[in-house]
């Protein structure tokens, strides 16, 4: 069992805080006003054929204040370190000395960003002919920036959230794609429900503006391609557009958020994680019943955000399972905002609490049929992340 | 019989079986008696070209194999090896079939250079670009490097060999891995999520650019030659910390589960504590406060007090900064008592075997508890007059040991403590 579901006796935890950084801009009235809006940032050209979803670009001083903490970081740690800011602002507690020595830290991250140009001049030099028993490690010493390793080191993103923000608590890691987001949530939310913590910051980030990680992708054929459709009209042309995100949550033991006054956007009610073999069409879907048995009785008036990929056969496997649910409207978080890997998971808890805070599910952007118009707020949403590859993850996000 | 709960009414956290593999060999009994024994694990690389390079030793595994080679296929073996042997020791569940959750702990996984060596010939031009790479990178010819450079790919493999339940976590606090992953399974067994949980850390990642990496930040000893004289814990001429493979597998059980099916008891995970340093990315803050503060945490944890702790398997990694800082900590909780508990650094024979290090030294520290020996700290002709430690110099020592605190500090402020008894407190 890897269930974390609140149990009797055990306390409510709510979402207190909520940081985004995406493609569609920073924080939450931007991001809910382009959701509304259903305006959607691809960039088709900058790394054609390939199609990445973007960052809207910030001004990072104003989270990160320090050129030399900035520099310290590529990419993905900036956008988290930020997003991470942008959360903690959102909950109150942002320079709150007390809390942040204590918070406990759970971060969904992968790492490894490249520098394309040492890569590509010693694969150069060596098509050229420089084959020397040395010459791999003697470009090495010479051209890699010596704290180019703290940028690419997966446990640095929380290195450098504790380090700009001052968070003096404990720092965890998971890495394993996109069902680390929700493993993230769901060490974070049984630490908390069951008394061992009461607030965490839980989140994390993507570049999804990297050729390295392209070709990673492209080895499975994974990469959408040429022309941008809606993940559920992919079926044909089928692939994920990398997306650039940072999406951070903060957590609260519900006692602990009254006590300081803070205002709860939804409660997180359970997380589930589980590994389907995958080995036939249709596994995948059997798990993700499973876990959505597993989530508690469902009453109210419900939906579904999901961080269905667009690659197959994951999503035509998850699209078997939604039709199984067809009175839930559907919202894909991979249409709008790209694919994000660890943090598609923790922006879907974001995108719905800030749907039930907001008392409106954002409208469909979809050709296909499969998201439907929802009328009235709704009090209960399953969030949904089942990876390209390997891993499934479900929470249940409530009204408080 | 003791009461299967500890002193804050959690479920007491036994291990019931360890599997261990180092530069010195696989398996508890080789280490043990090579540890004993005062061997060194360290030697001249041979897997791969060192010149050039400033540092060209470490505690390699070069007596298990993995085809294709790549380091994240070399952690896999490793990790599926020490798990074999975790669980023939343990006897619990059945073939493939283990009843609890897995938390890995395993060096952050990338495309390697030989891998990306390949992608360059198949561009088949001598200007190479990211785009070329791209080019040819689909279409199916390559598809297994998008299984093996998956972060999750070694726990997903992990857990179908091993049938482990629910979704596996692949974690990475740094140089304190392995304890985090023994701190996730012992939290989840006290929550009652599950009965028993199995604790895996690897690393296999000695490879050309991840010695590059660790030698620009200066971190690695370059004292070559001899590779066995390297690694220098608490000497004056200690210059840094050597690379090292190694994995480490632990089943941990709740005490009362590990009785009612008559499992052999060996050892208890009394106490886990962390604390995040939030100073400085890879140096801890001058005043130990984070490192102090996570020690005081462990002991909390398991209720106990420093004069109850009658060993301490340090982090002792031989950098200049790590083992002073380590001493001036230990001090500033143990009071004098610093000086008079036995220390040691395992690091001194087996290297830094960074992801996997927290599992390795915990699994050190509960065969010392189970041989009533101290393992020495090699290399140790020359004690740093400022590091007051009561080091087991050289040579094992026998000694009375009830009770060790093992300690893991890593990049990125991670700080994780643990405690280990014989028997529940």
């Amino acid at each position: 069992m890897t269930d974390t579901a609140s149990k009797p006796g055990q306390t409510e935890v709510w979402i207190t805080g909520i940081g985004l950084a995406t493609s569609l801009g920073e924080g939450l009235e931007a991001n809910w006003a382009a959701l509304s809006e259903k305006r959607i940032n691809v960039d088709e050209k900058g790394f054609a054929p390939y199609i990445v979803h973007p960052l809207m670009p910030v001004s990072f001083d104003s989270q990160i204040p320090k050129k030399g903490d900035q520099r310290q970081m590529e990419a993905w740690q900036r956008i988290g370190t930020y997003a991470a800011g942008l959360a903690l602002d959102s909950a109150g507690i942002k320079g709150n000395k007390d809390i942040l020595s204590k918070i406990d830290m759970v971060v969904a991250a992968g790492g490894g960003e490249r520098d394309i140009n040492v890569d590509s001049g010693i694969l150069t030099a060596e098509a050229k002919g420089a084959n020397a028993p040395g010459f791999l490690n003697e470009r090495l010493m010479s051209d890699l920036r010596p704290t180019l390793f703290l940028a690419q080191l997966s446990n640095l993103l929380a290195g450098n959230i504790a380090i700009v923000h001052g968070l003096g608590g404990t720092s965890r890691t998971f890495m394993g794609e996109e069902v680390a987001g929700a493993d993230a949530a769901r060490i974070a939310l049984a630490r908390i429900a069951s008394g061992e913590s009461d607030i965490a910051l839980v989140g994390g980030s993507h570049n999804g503006e990297r050729k390295d990680l392209l070709v990673l992708y492209e080895f499975g054929d994974f990469n959408l391609k040429d022309k941008f459709a809606p993940v559920w009209a992919r079926k044909d042309h089928p692939g994920f557009a990398l997306g650039s995100a940072g999406a951070f949550l903060v957590l609260e033991s519900k006692a602990h958020a009254e006590a300081r006054g803070a205002r709860p956007f939804a409660k997180l009610s359970s997380v589930v994680a589980d590994l389907a073999k995958r080995k036939q069409p249709g596994d995948m879907a059997a798990t993700l019943e499973k876990l959505w048995a597993k989530l508690p009785r469902r009453e109210g008036k419900g939906a579904i955000i999901t961080g269905a990929t667009g690659a197959e056969p994951a999503t035509s496997d998850e699209r078997a399972f939604l039709k199984s649910h067809a009175d839930f409207p559907v919202r894909s978080t991979g249409t709008v905002f790209g694919h994000a890997m660890e943090t598609q998971f923790p922006l879907g808890i974001a995108l719905a609490a800030l749907s039930i805070s907001r008392g409106a599910l954002f409208p469909p952007n979809d050709s296909t049929g499969t998201e439907i118009e929802m009328q009235g707020a709704p009090t209960q949403i399953v969030v949904v992340g089942a990876g390209h590859w390997r891993g499934e993850g479900m929470a249940l996000v409530e009204a408080v | 019989m003791t009461a299967p709960r500890d002193k804050l009414g959690r479920p007491v956290v036994v291990v019931t079986g360890m599997g261990i593999m180092t530069s010195l060999g696989a398996g508890k009994s080789d280490n043990w008696a090579k540890l004993v024994a005062g061997e060194s694990g360290i030697r001249t690389i041979t897997r791969f070209p060192v010149d050039g390079l400033k540092t060209t030793m470490a505690g390699t595994v070069d007596f298990v194999s993995a085809d294709p080679f790549s380091s994240t296929a070399l952690s896999e073996r490793m990790a599926e090896l020490v798990t074999q042997e975790a669980l023939e020791q343990a006897g619990i569940g059945a073939k493939a079939d283990f009843p609890g959750p897995l938390f890995l702990a395993v060096a952050p996984v990338e495309v390697e250079w030989p891998q990306r060596r390949e992608l360059g010939r198949a561009v088949g031009q001598q200007d190479i670009t990211y785009d070329d790479l791209l080019r040819i990178s689909g279409g199916g010819k390559f598809s297994a490097y998008h299984h093996r450079f998956m972060f999750g790919s070694v726990a997903a493999y992990l857990a179908e060999t091993f049938g482990t339940k629910g979704s596996p976590i692949s974690l990475s606090t740094a140089c304190a891995s392995g304890a985090t992953s023994i701190q996730l399974g012992v939290e989840a067994i006290r929550r009652g999520e599950t009965d028993a949980a199995l604790c895996v850390a690897t690393d296999g990642t000695v490879n050309p650019e991840a010695l590059v990496r660790f030698s620009l930040l200066s971190a690695l000893s370059t004292q070559n030659d001899p590779p066995q004289a390297a690694s220098r814990p608490f000497s004056k001429n200690r210059d840094g910390f050597v690379m090292a493979e190694g994995a480490g597998a632990l089943v941990l059980e709740s005490y009362e589960a590990a009785v009612a099916r008559g499992a052999k008891i060996l050892g208890v995970i009394a106490g886990c504590g962390e604390l995040t340093d939030s100073f400085h990315r890879t140096r801890s803050s001058p005043d130990g406060k984070p490192i102090i503060g996570c020690m005081n945490k462990t002991l909390a944890d398991a209720g106990m007090t420093p004069d109850q702790i009658d060993h301490i398997n340090a982090h002792g990694t031989a950098t200049p900064e790590n083992d002073k800082m380590e001493f001036n900590t230990t001090s500033a909780v143990f009071g004098e008592l610093a000086q008079k508990i036995p220390v040691t650094s395992n690091k001194s024979m087996v290297g830094h075997t960074i992801s996997a290090a927290g599992a390795v030294e915990a699994i050190f520290s509960l065969l010392t508890l189970e041989h009533q020996r101290i393992p020495p700290t090699i290399n140790y002709d020359n004690p740093d007059p400022t590091i007051l430690f009561n080091v087991v110099g050289n040579k094992a020592r026998d000694a009375r040991v009830t009770a060790v605190m093992s300690n893991s500090f890593g990049f990125g402020g991670q700080n994780a403590s643990l405690i280990l008894t014989r028997e529940p407190a």
